[in-house]
């Protein structure tokens, strides 16, 4: 290790850092770019969010396990609570009521619950005896954990947001060693209420974004028109872009949310192919760094934890994508540290933070080695 | 692991190997996606790149046409009948609007619309297709066009601009002539799929001369791109490429002549023709009362078009063209023509003893004349010496010539419609009716009367073909050149005779004394006309309800020694020829003095209340405020309102048909001052007007011609 760095600052994961560092100036450059040339608001406001939220990781990376440990179940009652206060006194805004206000920032408590779903199934399966794995004790009360934050979200309604605590928790219970057949039949099941669901459960809005998603030509002017003019920024933009600050669909306003769920495509028109790929790849690397932590880790609650803060955040930027690219609904997901948003800011960073913290356990306790056995 | 049986026993190991290999899935699956959204990506950029590049350009880049400034129409000395006028203008695209009824109400609070209007805006706005425009309003305020410029975000669909619109100087006085101009119609676009036609702003022609020369007037768009927003709003021009105007269409018609004569009828409800005699020219065409052609061409309002369609006087029809009116005694000197190349002499004298025996049944004449020969038939327009001549020549004879002096006849000018009437012959009548021609049949047709059916610019081309004794013909475009026409195989003499026969109906011992040109150097021939719509059982022709009365006809051309201007008056139900040649005389008074005529215009405008164009703007009000909302929508097809005039046009046409099937009872010619002395030997004397314009020293009967031809 280098002499000239400082030992504090050379034991940060760098390999994560560096490339999230990057995708948020890129993120932050692609915002100037929405916001039509100009810094504010998009962009400032996301690079003070971002080391907002940094600062918040770092702190969060000094917790100890078992501070983290202890606190699991009651973090997750408060975030509970604050669910069904959004439903009592939360407000309206975008047609769900899915906002506290708390005087000095508007929370989305949704938001902290999808990694704090993977916290609480994380502490949870630590303590289920292994032998119980495949008894009903290792469902049951999990799926009361995940079934209660879901439905209040789906209430408000955001379907978005509860499929991805859903998922965060489905693929924590998967990696928790649920037998196979469960999922099995759990999928089997979920492609049976499906439609019941979609028809009886869904508003119409949400419906005709499942349609639309079906024919976006259908439609042109109407609900398709997102998907369309999405495809068409990334398309038009080919392989190079039609370069910096040039990008006639998102400056025009035909690309519908430039700076929030569409930043994908303002990013695509005017960097193109070669923007898109470099910053998948940098998802790939940090996500890579994230799953290469959780093997890393040396206890069963650290693996979980740190593989359910990945697939969280792979969530977001899978369905993001696919929204983008016409392969999913126009759902509410925005692209992780790259769309300007607070909440997906914090969620996202909260996620690293967990990462980072896990990493430090790692290296405070490695697995092997004869290094810092304490 | 997925054999694993549920019984097989779980361990911590176990747990750590499973989170292993499942984890090892879950990366897979993660990667997967990662590849197949980089790749998803790809084809959207590379293989589609070229589609999606053309849609954001065609997103990015709005092509607006321009619409051409229309050509303009002249008159023959080049000053414009119509041009075109800048002004603020705002219509409504339907298919791009979001909310109708909140857009028209926006756009009727800042454009102070009335009802009826707003009326008709909502039902053009529901019966819309596709991209076709609806105007709202032109000639805006800048702080209307402002105003609705600035709201334009929340109003989608609705489109300001600066352009041009058609504008008619003389108004009404042109409306039959030239037609009017409006937004192409659904099925005109889809007869012509030219995206002009949907651009908003663009008129074409409806009607007359707009119609027909729409492809000369039209001229070249110019184009327009532009960066526009989602919403529509305009970010900065590309490229702008200037319209073409179109070429202008000179027409024979003599502005002032028209406006003249349209002002001139004044209250009745007629048409005036000029043509020159010598080139066929024509000069004037006016037919009152008429609409306003710039207050058309935002659509027929539905106030506007009830208030034409009420009017017994019917401003909707083009009565130039399409009026068809018995002839009456205009024909006479025609008649005398067909009678001297039938070998008639002029100095052939006849009894009229208030009537004449035609076969074995008397036949009255107007009045009793005693002897008559040729031009004192003519002049004091003898009825009885047509029976005679008619009778003894034949009708058949007579039509032939009738067909020859154009009566009958359709001319090659560039008109939507021209009647061509009836000239009744034996044949035409076994054809028509099948029934044999009777003897009433040739006393009707012999003073015009009968199954007899002109229209006035046939009238007209009669005039000047006798005047000339060539076949004159009408033309509109003025090409510059001199036509050359057939000469019909009269004597000068006898030319001279008709001409002279009829210029003392004007200046001599004749039926219309008053017509006499107020003018030391010119004077006027012309034959009167009163035709019976009727049957004196309903009506004596001269008071009662406005449409039982007669007809009042006169054909007239002067100089009359050196014919050059030719033409007829028509005015409908106007109770007699005294109705027609006070409006003939003051007409040919204005081509050779025009300050002359102007103040005989400008005295009865006193009385009238107004030019035309100032006494519709009057009527329209007082009805619009009458009627109001209550109004049913105008057509929506303007093809279906030229339809219904030109149905109801054959059908007013035919209202003398009825008193058609027996001799009709000749009404007094219309000059009371002339009234004929049955003692007079033909043409020796003068009758004693007391109309003073007419009480001149006699003038001296028209020479027989020496020898005739025949």
């Amino acid at each position: 290790m280098s002499s000239i760095v400082p030992a504090p600052i050379a034991r940060q994961p760098w390999q994560m850092l560096a490339p999230l560092f990057v995708l948020v100036a890129f993120g932050a450059a692609v915002l100037y770019s929405a916001a039509g040339g100009h810094m504010s608001p998009y962009a400032s406001s996301h690079l003070v969010r971002f080391a907002v939220f940094l600062t918040v990781a770092a702190i969060m990376t000094r917790f100890s396990r078992d501070f983290v440990r202890f606190f699991a179940y009651p973090v997750y009652g408060i975030v509970l609570v604050m669910l069904m206060a959004v439903e009592a006194i939360g407000f309206v805004g975008g047609g769900s009521q899915r906002w506290l206000d708390l005087g000095f920032m508007q929370l989305q408590p949704s938001e902290l619950m999808k990694p704090v779903i993977v916290l609480t199934l994380a502490r949870f399966y630590e303590t289920l005896p292994a032998g119980l794995t495949n008894s009903w004790r290792s469902i049951v009360p999990t799926g009361a954990l995940i079934g209660f934050p879901m439905a209040l979200v789906l209430l408000q309604p955001d379907l978005g947001t509860a499929l991805a605590i859903g998922f965060g928790g489905v693929v924590t219970m998967f990696l928790a060693g649920l037998p196979m057949r469960w999922f099995a039949l759990g999928g089997a099941a979920a492609m049976v209420i499906a439609p019941l669901a979609f028809f009886f459960g869904l508003k119409p809005y949400q419906q005709r974004r499942v349609f639309t998603f079906l024919d976006p030509e259908s439609d042109p002017l109407g609900a398709g028109y997102h998907i369309t003019q999405s495809k068409i920024a990334i398309g038009s933009g080919g392989i190079t872009g039609k370069g910096f600050n040039e990008g006639s669909q998102s400056h025009l306003n035909y690309l519908p949310e430039p700076h929030t769920d569409f930043v994908f495509a303002t990013m695509a028109e005017e960097w193109g192919l070669i923007g898109g790929i470099v910053v998948i790849g940098i998802f790939a690397l940090i996500l890579r760094w994230g799953w290469k932590v959780s093997m890393r880790s040396n206890d069963r609650f650290s693996r979980l934890l740190a593989a359910g803060m990945v697939a969280t955040i792979f969530f977001y930027i899978a369905i993001n994508l696919m929204m983008v690219m016409g392969l999913a609904p126009v759902v509410g997901i925005p692209l992780p540290f790259m769309s300007h948003g607070g909440s997906s800011m914090m969620t996202n960073m909260i996620c690293i933070g967990t990462l980072m913290m896990v990493n430090r356990w790692n290296r405070d306790a490695p697995k092997t080695g004869l290094r810092g056995m304490r | 692991m997925l054999g694993k049986l549920p019984n097989q026993k779980v361990t911590t190991a176990s747990l750590k190997h499973s989170f292993d290999r499942r984890a090892m899935v879950i990366g897979s699956v993660m990667g997967g996606i990662g590849v197949l959204l980089a790749s998803r990506m790809g084809y959207i950029a590379i293989a589609e790149n070229e589609k999606y590049r053309l849609e954001s350009e065609s997103n990015r880049v709005n092509l607006s046409l321009i619409p051409p400034r229309r050509g303009w129409i002249l008159d023959r000395n080049g000053a414009p009948l119509a041009s075109n006028r800048a002004d603020f203008r705002v219509d409504v695209i339907p298919e791009r609007m979001r909310d109708a009824d909140y857009t028209i109400g926006v756009l009727a609070e800042i454009l102070d619309l009335d009802a009826a209007k707003i009326a008709d805006l909502k039902t053009q706005v529901d019966h819309a297709r596709g991209f076709q425009p609806i105007e709202v309003a032109s000639g805006l305020k800048y702080d209307q066009f402002a105003a609705i410029s600035v709201r334009l975000p929340d109003l989608p669909g609705v489109v300001p601009q600066r352009g041009f619109s058609r504008f008619y100087p003389t108004g009404p006085a042109v409306g039959h002539l030239l037609g009017y101009v409006g937004p192409a119609s659904a099925e005109e676009y889809e007869k012509d799929r030219n995206p002009l036609l949907i651009t908003p702003g663009y008129k074409i022609g409806k009607d007359g001369m707009e119609k027909q020369f729409e492809q000369d007037l039209r001229g070249i768009p110019g184009a327009r791109r532009v960066e526009v927003t989602a919403s529509g709003r305009i970010v900065r021009d590309l490229e702008t490429r200037e319209d073409v105007q179109g070429d202008p269409v000179k027409l024979t018609i003599d502005g002032p002549l028209q406006d003249y004569a349209a002002r001139r009828i004044g209250l009745e409800s007629g048409s005036v023709v000029v043509m020159d005699c010598e080139t066929g020219d024509l000069l004037c065409m006016a037919s009152m009362p008429s609409y306003d052609p710039n207050s058309f061409s935002a659509g027929i309002g539905r106030v506007e078009y009830a208030m034409l369609r009420d009017d017994e006087r019917v401003p909707l029809r083009n009565k130039v063209l399409q009026g068809l009116y018995p002839p009456g005694s205009t024909v006479k000197p025609m008649h005398c023509m067909a009678f001297l190349d039938a070998g008639v002499k002029p100095e052939e004298t006849i009894i009229c003893g208030g009537g004449r025996r035609i076969g074995n049944r008397f036949f009255n004449c107007w009045s009793n004349h005693g002897q008559v020969n040729m031009a004192k038939a003519i002049y004091q327009s003898c009825d009885s010496y047509f029976y005679h001549f008619a009778q003894q020549v034949g009708f058949a004879k007579v039509a032939e010539w009738a067909h020859r002096m154009g009566l009958g006849e359709e001319f090659d000018l560039p008109v939507t419609t021209q009647f061509y009437g009836t000239v009744p012959s034996p044949t035409w009548k076994r054809k028509k009716y099948d029934q044999a021609w009777q003897p009433f049949d040739t006393v009707n047709a012999s003073i015009g009367q009968g199954y007899y059916l002109t229209s006035p610019l046939q009238l007209a081309v009669m005039s000047a073909r006798m005047a000339t004794g060539d076949r004159v013909m009408p033309r509109l475009i003025l090409d510059g050149k001199k036509p050359k026409f057939e000469h019909f195989a009269f004597t000068p003499e006898e030319i001279n005779y008709v001409r002279q026969a009829m210029s003392d109906v004007v200046n001599g011992p004749g039926t219309a004394g008053r017509a006499r040109l107020p003018l030391e150097d010119v004077k006027m021939a012309g034959k009167t006309g009163t035709a019976q719509v009727v049957s004196l059982s309903i009506s004596n022709g001269k008071t009662g309800p406005w449409k039982y009365r007669d007809h009042g006809l006169f054909v007239f051309f002067a100089p009359f020694d050196k014919p050059r201007y030719a033409g007829a008056v028509v005015i409908e139900h106007g109770g007699g020829s005294g109705s027609a040649y006070p409006i003939a005389r003051d007409v040919m008074t204005f081509l050779f003095d025009p300050q002359k005529g102007l103040e005989a215009l400008f005295a009865l405008e006193k009385q009238w209340g107004g030019t035309a164009k100032q006494r519709l703007e009057r009527k329209y009000a007082a009805y619009a405020a009458a009627a109001g909302e209550s109004v049913a929508p105008a057509p929506r097809r303007d093809e279906d309102i030229f339809d219904q005039v030109e149905a109801e046009a054959r059908a007013a046409a035919t209202q003398p048909e009825a008193i058609a099937t027996d001799a009709i009872t000749p009404r007094t010619e219309a000059n009371p001052a002339s009234a004929p002395r049955a003692a007079d030997p033909a043409g020796a004397t003068a009758a004693t007007p007391t109309d003073p314009t007419a009480a001149s020293a006699p003038t001296p009967a028209p020479s027989p011609p020496a020898s005739p031809a025949r």
